[in-house]
């Protein structure tokens, strides 16, 4: 029986994001712990003191990948607190911007991150070499996608035109004409992609641990703008109730902070959400989950990056009906934004970003100004459970050659997409001697 | 041979870094000029070996500013991408505060011993820009950076060229858009301050400017004070802004940090 060291760190190169830590003995995993050494940088403190109508601008910052997710979920917060009532216009366009930043995420993610260790490559650039014509389907695809979030939101990173009440600008009806389209074009592309990852899924470790999901859930749709907080353990919570869900706490080998619900930990995500709302995704995302085998409760956290693609489908599919609706009634930019009186009063809102179920909270005085604010992020929720994942799985691994336990370590933390400033997808494993 | 490039990050959205990403097929133009030995988001391959060092993020413990000095070392060139290098990011605007008041707000469900000055992971964090703590030979501004220009500044670089950012402000650039000037909807606007180059993306869209590229180097603070009484704007309002991108400008030493 062998002895193991692993200390997986970024010191020395790149600071922050994750470290892995592994030490065992005659083949018995005594430590394995996931480490979050990000630098803080305290938007709740400094949150306080801004105004309504710069919050959504000041906390979209804290993602650059899912910048659109906080801003709608500040939005929500802030019109909330202030009684602010969406158009239904504004809600559909809301959706659909929603559904852009799904799409450009889980692309770059399947696309990107997760092929080269399908591939047994370091990074998608060997691949433009070996495989030109599927990379550039995938660039076409993502590219696509940010052109959904540029029209739609102004800006795919940190967008321009959103405000408390709606918008300052939005899309014509030619152009959203002319998305609709590329969308259409764009399925062809889709399902030869997912076919490239369904030759290559029986890579993916088959390894289960049983845990609870946490996401968005609601009986209208596939819940990723609005909904109620749901559990694969049973029960539904109003969003104004998230602490009861979120207990965080704070352990000293992470600055981010750490939550559990029902068991020791939970997961949100793409398979989260698949598994709670499974009933409600669109009929090609449906007919992709079957090709894969992906069914509900699905407790092998490998297959969040096959209900992120299995989403994208979901994602097209939802927003070409969404155009036909907008486009049916017609567009009304005279109204794009409600107005609203200014008041004090607390805001809570949710919405399910890529990487899970995000929460914002706002306490406003009566001049408009934050006095307190809570954000509670993906990737937060899913670090207790990375680490309860690891317990579980290094003793099944540890018996392999030590470079074989350093990928399917790193393959574990990539599936779940962390986000830890914004996203932590290269871990460096040394090995510690 | 092509030049070495290597993307680091501190701590930041990563946003900027994306930005790159979403030049997409450009990207995959540009990767015929340069070889890019490390850049953690996408590639797990890693060189300390290369010409041009490519920073996002603000520093914030010692541990990042060790990192960034070892970073100055193997670069000929440090560029610093983004508001956050470049100013210190939205999350200057906690320098506000000491770290502990910081800590306590949002930590102060922790054991205090865990999140002492002792585990370096908490250790007296403070927000700087990358020019506080090492030379920075260029800077690309911008929350996010405009991706456009981030091409033509490598291409510039490659060519031996001096970087083109502007030093005109915002509203030049939101004239030639023929944008309705914000002021006039009774809106906030730091266009006339703040460093063009982005192409006014936020006025365009009906947005004030939030000045996250800067200020230009010479900017008529005065003139822009005097716009603000006149449309009836108050000093809290200028101070607020003021300290949302552009906070490194007015900020004092504080005690404790």
């Amino acid at each position: 029986m062998k002895d193991v060291n692993i200390l997986v760190e970024h010191l020395t190169r790149v600071e922050g994001h994750g470290n892995i830590v592994l030490n065992a003995k005659d083949g018995k995993v005594e430590k394995v712990q996931w480490q979050v050494s990000e630098a803080p940088r305290f938007f709740e403190s400094f949150a306080r003191g801004r105004t309504h109508y710069e919050m959504a601008h000041v906390t979209c910052r804290i993602c650059g990948i899912c910048s659109i997710g906080h801003t709608e979920a500040s939005l929500k917060a802030t019109e909330t607190a202030m009684g602010i009532e969406l158009s239904e216009q504004t809600q559909t366009l809301r959706r659909m911007i929603k559904s852009a930043e799904n799409l450009q995420s889980h692309v770059l993610h399947v696309g990107y991150l997760i092929a080269p260790d399908l591939f047994g490559v370091g990074s998608v650039f060997p691949l433009i070499g070996t495989h030109p014509q599927i990379v550039l389907k995938i660039v076409a695809l993502h590219r696509l996608a940010n052109e959904m979030s540029d029209l739609l939101a102004g800006r795919t990173i940190h967008p321009t035109n959103m405000v408390p009440g709606g918008f300052t600008s939005i899309p014509s009806e030619k152009q959203l004409k002319q998305l609709r389209q590329k969308l259409l074009d764009a399925v062809p592309v889709f399902n030869e992609v997912a076919e490239i990852v369904l030759a290559n899924a029986h890579k993916l470790p088959k390894f289960t641990r049983e845990t609870e999901f946490i996401a968005l859930t609601s009986d209208k749709e596939y819940a990723i703008y609005d909904g109620v907080i749901g559990s694969t353990d049973g029960g539904t919570w109003p969003v104004d109730q998230y602490l009861k869900v979120t207990n965080e706490f704070v352990v000293p080998y992470s600055t981010a902070k750490f939550t559990k619900h029902n068991r020791e930990s939970y997961m949100v995500g793409a398979l989260a959400r698949f598994n709670l709302n499974y009933d409600k995704l669109s009929p090609l995302a449906k007919q992709w989950a079957g090709k894969f085998g992906l069914s509900s409760v699905c407790h092998n956290p490998f297959m969040n990056s096959v209900a992120q693609l299995i989403e994208c489908f979901n994602d097209v599919e939802t927003t070409i009906a969404w155009i036909d609706q907008l486009l049916e009634k017609g567009l009304d930019a005279k109204n794009m934004c409600a107005k609203y009186d200014v008041k004090a009063g607390r805001g809570i809102a949710a919405v399910d970003v890529p990487r899970g179920i995000l929460f914002h909270d706002y306490t406003y005085n009566d001049k408009g100004i934050c006095t307190k604010a809570n954000c509670i992020i993906p990737t937060n929720q899913n670090h207790n459970n990375i680490n309860q994942d690891f317990k579980a799985f290094a003793p099944t691994i540890i018996d392999k050659p030590e470079k074989e336990i350093e990928l399917l370590l790193e393959m574990l933390v990539r599936a779940y997409d962390p986000c830890i400033s914004c996203s932590c997808h290269y871990l460096d494993v040394q090995w510690k001697r | 041979m092509k030049p070495r490039v290597a993307f680091f990050d501190f701590a930041s959205c990563e946003g900027c870094q994306l930005s790159v990403a979403n030049l997409e097929e450009s990207l995959v133009d540009v990767l015929k000029l340069i070889d890019i030995v490390a850049f953690r988001e996408v590639m797990k391959e890693h060189s300390d070996q290369y010409d041009i060092a490519i920073v996002e993020g603000s520093i914030t413990r010692p541990m990042d500013e060790e990192r960034l000095k070892k970073i100055r070392a193997n670069a000929n060139i440090l560029i610093a991408l983004g508001a956050c290098a470049h100013l210190g990011g939205v999350q200057r605007m906690a320098n506000q505060w000491t770290p502990e008041e910081n800590k306590k707000e949002v930590y102060g469900i922790a054991n205090p011993a865990d999140i002492a000055d002792s585990n370096r992971f908490f250790e007296k964090p403070r927000q700087k820009a990358l020019d506080e703590v090492v030379k920075v030979d260029y800077t690309i501004p911008g929350c996010p950076i405009n991706k456009e220009e981030f091409a033509k500044v490598l291409i510039a670089l490659l060519t031996g060229r001096k970087p083109p950012i502007p030093d005109y402000p915002v509203c030049v650039e939101c004239k030639k858009k023929e944008n309705v000037c914000m002021f006039t909807i009774g809106k906030f606007c730091m266009g006339p301050l703040a460093r063009a180059g982005c192409g006014a993306p936020c006025p365009t869209a009906g947005n004030e400017c939030e000045a996250c590229r800067g200020y230009v180097d010479h900017p008529h603070e005065k003139a822009q004070t005097d716009v603000l009484e006149k449309y009836g704007l108050t000093v809290d309002d200028i101070m607020r802004r003021k300290t949302m991108f552009t906070y490194r400008y007015v900020e004092k030493p504080k005690d404790g940090a």
